[in-house]
């Protein structure tokens, strides 16, 4: 199962995010934004980190990126797409989400261990978990304040689209806690907190992050 | 400043728009030049005239006064710094003192190098760019020795915590280390938050940097190679930073004097990450035969360096440069600390290979010049020669001062003035007042509101990072080798005494790095004084460079390099001394380290060491009575070693759940982070004087659990170090016999509310989370 980990100039959590691909069994294989190939992947994350500085607007730039068009473009036929973090962001502006990512609220960067619900355990990346189920996974942003339109959020939570939910403390002001989405076909997610940070005892504060990557294994062979 | 440059390259005079070429200077003799606008003393433009026969051209006086200043140049500290360099060499030393930093063999073939550096004066002036710009700083000089970095700390004081000028500095600090590290894609794993009167005004900011590579792939900072090209590559240079080192970091602040905003740099991290993965992709290529980052007097430095170490000739055409504003003379270009920029040597076969890999990751590359046969540094300008000199004056044979010293005339006084004589607790009530008063004290409370700021996380491999004592980064997956980091820096202790300080902070710093189950290898030092001028901050000066070099030589530990930061202060009003010793130690396998937080209760507490009635310079002397006085703890690094060697055998055989350093605020600090961290309370017994049980400050002690005290004792034994049973874990209090409870919802209470209450608490608008209670599930 070959999953692509994208790198943008910037990228930072593209290393671990290959990791944990590698931890849940999955191959990664690395893509360069400024190619158009994919590689023959069967699914691709968009990695953690600062693409292009975050100059303009956190993600604008990479969403831009010669390979992102092959992205959109497969992800629109079905092709599983996971955005963490700045890779989230990346999704947002290139259309693939809903919503859009700003300053915190309290105008820090933070990173703490955060607890989690998983709100939706039917898309490509959460099947791993049951629905409700909560973990506890490093967030770490400084623009993770999650914002839509009141009718558009209204939208999103009649179509269960909201995948992730923050619980115990939200660490960035996001509206409704939302933590992450997902699209209609719950193929491509995008999430703030970091469960490629969650993957191992020795490094992480545990090991709930794997599923997300235990999930797009099983999604692919489904497919 | 600058006016003064341009006066003499375009301005009015005798030399009214006229280029100050070389044959200019030598028929122009006597023209007055604004060498003391620019740092230099008389005594040294003199003998910049003597070396070069004739009167330094504009751009060659720009480059003499930034590589002689204080901050580049050493000159008043270098007579000390020998002692560093004398230790007996460590078969562990791959690289010593000299190149930008140390390299230190960890074992299975890697290296790793290390090192801290100050930032101090310009985080004053510019909080943000000044502590941004030090981490990068840091960060190009660790990449320069062909290693990947893979970690940051950061150590910082400032004035009094509740003070109006800390809270406009501090902020901006933290953001700004966090701002570049983070974006850097550095884990920042740890350091130091301390607040002292003495800092209002000069705030310490000392950034550390570590990185990895194999033993094969070590570069060195040198120009060699006939007909070998100069490539500068990274950002354009502008006008930031002119001057930095050597009217801003040489000198002391005054406060009538004028702005000396436009001499602290801007950053920008995102084009310092694509020149650290563009530089790991040229070391992989072997690419290049030096390498040089420019930092601290820019391209003055870069190409005087390059040159001198290596066979000595080396030619650049100056207007090559690509500049961020073209109305930038030839002395500013020499002088700019534009930061992510470096200077490499390559073969002229492989530099359209080099040039290909800077495309790719954007980073503008451009030849600058080349090495030349002879032993002349040459810089034209369009053509014209504006700089002829040896480089190694430039580089390596500036001043040297031996300063006058003189024993500070209070120390007498403030040595005599014993804390013994201060009132104590007198009943269980007080105690438990104070014991929570230097918890909760600015310097002893909960750092979350900065660390939080920074992430610990990125690239997978942090292991241990604060509020553990040291931090720890597996360096092989398939291995698990590891290595461990602390840095301290006491400056009561130091003030009392400074040789026996500087010992006390190595000391503290090996300890932590011990009680991860680490064996620590090496040192780097941050030494932050006041002026040298003043023959009292110069004793201080040397007597710490000497209790360092002495603790060294008895722990067999090298000096790996290190950084002096003086001028640390305003008016005549000296920092205290503030000598920060940074150690790194090896993990064979970090699976093995040992945290220092209580997670499961039934656990056997034991105090390691022996505790005597040592107050002077203690934090509960200083949070309850604001009291300096005494002499600091006495040192003992027989027993520190036979502590860290028992550390190291308790982690690797699993004996141990837990353990942690005791250092500022004692026991009674130490007991306080252990039971917060996963919020494990303890009933323990103190003995007949738990006052002296819980604030002493002696060294050489730690505290563990342990499932099997029978087992630690005997390895104790073994390692002839003291063991004092004090208790069990359990509960959700720290219950004393004879003292009372300390309940930990109060602890938790009282030490996470200081930093948020003084430099603001946005969290609670959106609910907050206690650090450590997390669940983890």
């Amino acid at each position: 199962m070959r999953i692509g980990v994208i790198t943008f100039p910037g990228s930072l959590d593209d290393v671990d995010a290959a990791r944990a691909v590698r931890l849940a069994g999955g191959e990664p294989v690395t893509l360069w934004h400024a190619s158009h190939d994919l590689a023959d992947v069967d699914a691709v994350v968009l990695p953690g980190g600062f693409s292009y500085g975050d100059y303009l607007r956190a993600g604008a730039i990479a969403a831009r990126a010669p390979l992102m068009r092959e992205v959109v473009d497969r992800a629109r036929q079905g092709m599983p797409v996971l955005g963490i973090c700045n890779g989230f962001q990346v999704l947002c502006e290139a259309g693939l989400l809903p919503g859009a990512l700003t300053r915190n609220s309290h105008l820090h960067f933070r990173n703490r261990d955060q607890r989690l619900r998983i709100e939706r355990a039917d898309t490509a990346w959460t099947s791993a978990y049951a629905e409700g189920q909560e973990i506890v996974v490093p967030v770490k942003n400084g623009e993770g304040r999650y914002v839509a339109s009141p009718a558009e959020l209204e939208r999103l939570e009649g179509e269960g689209r909201v995948a992730v939910r923050y619980v115990g403390g939200n660490p960035n002001g996001s509206l409704r806690d939302v933590a992450g989405v997902t699209s209609e076909d719950g193929r491509v997610v995008g999430l703030m907190p970091h469960p490629e940070h969650a993957v191992e005892d020795l490094t992480g504060p545990s090991t709930d992050g794997l599923g997300f990557f235990t999930s797009v294994l099983k999604a692919v062979v489904a497919a | 400043m600058s006016a003064g440059l341009s006066d003499l390259d375009t301005g009015p005079g005798p030399l009214s728009h006229r280029l100050d070429t070389v044959a200019l200077a030598e028929s122009t003799s006597d023209v007055e030049q604004p060498y003391a606008e620019l740092g230099l003393k008389s005594d040294e433009y003199a003998r910049i005239r003597d070396i070069l026969g004739r009167r330094p051209t504009t751009a060659e006086l720009a480059m003499y006064s930034v590589m002689w200043s204080e901050h580049c140049s050493y000159k008043s500290s270098k007579v000390h710094l020998r002692q560093f360099g004398d230790l007996p060499r460590s078969e562990h030393l791959l690289v010593g003192i000299g190149e930008n930093a140390g390299v230190v063999d960890v074992g299975d073939g890697y290296a790793v190098t290390f090192k801290v550096e100050s930032h101090n004066h310009p985080s004053y002036v510019e909080p943000y760019q000044g502590a941004a710009t030090g981490v990068g700083g840091i960060v190009r000089d660790i990449l320069t020795m062909g290693a990947r970095p893979v970690a940051v700390m950061d150590s910082l004081r400032f004035g009094r915590a509740d003070a109006p000028d800390t809270a406009r500095v501090l902020p901006g600090v933290v953001a700004g280390v966090g701002g570049y590290g983070n974006c850097l894609g550095l884990p920042n794993i740890g350091g130091e938050l301390l607040f002292d009167e003495c800092y209002a005004g000069n705030p310490l900011v000392n950034a550390l940097c570590v990185g990895v590579m194999r033993h094969e792939d070590v570069r060195l900072a040198k120009a060699e190679g006939v007909g070998n090209k100069v490539v500068l590559f990274g950002a354009r240079t502008g006008g930031d930073g002119i001057g930095g080192v050597s009217v801003l970091a040489s000198e002391t602040f005054d406060a009538e004097g004028p702005a000396k905003r436009p001499s602290v740099q801007v950053g920008d991290p995102f084009t310092e990450k694509l020149l650290i993965e563009a530089c790991l992709e040229i070391f992989a290529a072997d690419l290049v035969t030096g390498i040089q980052d420019l930092g601290g007097a820019g391209l003055s430095c870069a190409t005087s360096e390059l040159a001198s170490a290596g066979t000595g000739g080396m030619h650049v055409d100056l207007d090559r440069v690509p500049l961020r504003d073209s109305t930038l003379t030839p002395a500013e270009i020499l002088m700019s600390e534009s930061q992510e920029r470096m200077c490499a040597i390559v073969e002229p076969a492989k530099v359209a290979d080099f040039l290909a890999v800077c495309e790719k990751w954007d980073v503008l590359a451009t030849v600058i010049g080349e090495v030349t046969d002879g032993d002349r540094l040459t810089v034209d300008w369009h053509g014209e020669r504006i700089v002829d000199v040896p480089p190694r004056t430039v580089a390596h044979e500036g001043p040297v001062y031996e300063r006058p010293m003189a024993r500070p005339a209070d120390l007498d006084d403030l040595q005599a003035d014993d804390p013994a004589a201060l009132p104590r607790p007198e009943t269980p009530e007080e105690l438990t007042a104070h014991w929570l008063a230097v918890v909760a004290s600015p310097d002893g409370a909960d750092k979350t509101w900065v660390t939080e700021q920074y992430d610990r996380y990125v690239r997978g491999n942090t292991v241990l990072a604060q509020p553990d004592d040291a931090g720890v980064v597996r360096i092989d997956e398939q291995t698990h080798r590891g290595i461990a980091l602390a840095l301290d820096g006491n400056a009561r202790f130091a003030r009392l005494d400074p040789y026996t300080g500087a010992q006390l902070n190595l000391a503290e710093a090996y300890r932590n790095v011990a009680v991860s189950g680490a064996r620590p290898l090496a040192v780097t030092n941050c030494l932050n004084f006041g002026s040298p001028e003043e023959p009292e901050v110069m004793w201080q000066f040397a007597e710490a460079v000497r209790g360092l070099a002495d603790a060294c030589r008895d722990l067999g530990l090298p000096v790996t390099g290190g950084n002096v930061s003086l001028y640390n202060q305003t008016g005549d009003v000296a920092i205290n001394p503030t000598p920060v010793i940074g150690v790194l130690g090896v993990h064979e396998d970090v699976r093995t380290r040992v945290p220092t937080g209580w997670r499961a209760g039934g656990e056997t507490v034991l105090l390691l060491g022996e505790t005597r009635p040592e107050l002077g310079g203690s934090a509960w002397a200083s949070v309850v009575h604001g009291h300096l006085g005494g002499r600091p703890p006495a040192v003992d690094l027989g027993a520190e070693r036979a502590l860290g060697e028992l550390l190291g055998a308790l982690g690797r055989e699993g004996l141990v759940t837990s353990a942690h350093d005791l250092a500022d605020g004692g026991l009674a600090q130490a007991l306080a982070e252990s039971a917060l961290r996963y919020g494990t309370g303890a009933t323990l017994r103190l003995g007949d004087d738990a006052f002296t049980a819980l604030f002493s400050e002696s060294g050489a002690r730690a505290v563990v659990t342990t499932t099997d005290p029978e087992a630690v004792r005997t390895t104790a034994e073994w390692a002839g170090v003291a063991v004092t049973e004090l208790g069990t874990t359990g509960g959700d209090a720290l219950a004393v016999e004879g003292v009372g409870e300390l309940p930990l919802a109060e602890l938790r209470a009282a030490w996470t509310a200081t930093l948020p209450a003084l430099f603001g608490a946005p969290e609670a608008a959106v609910g907050t989370v206690p650090a450590g209670t997390v669940p983890t599930s």
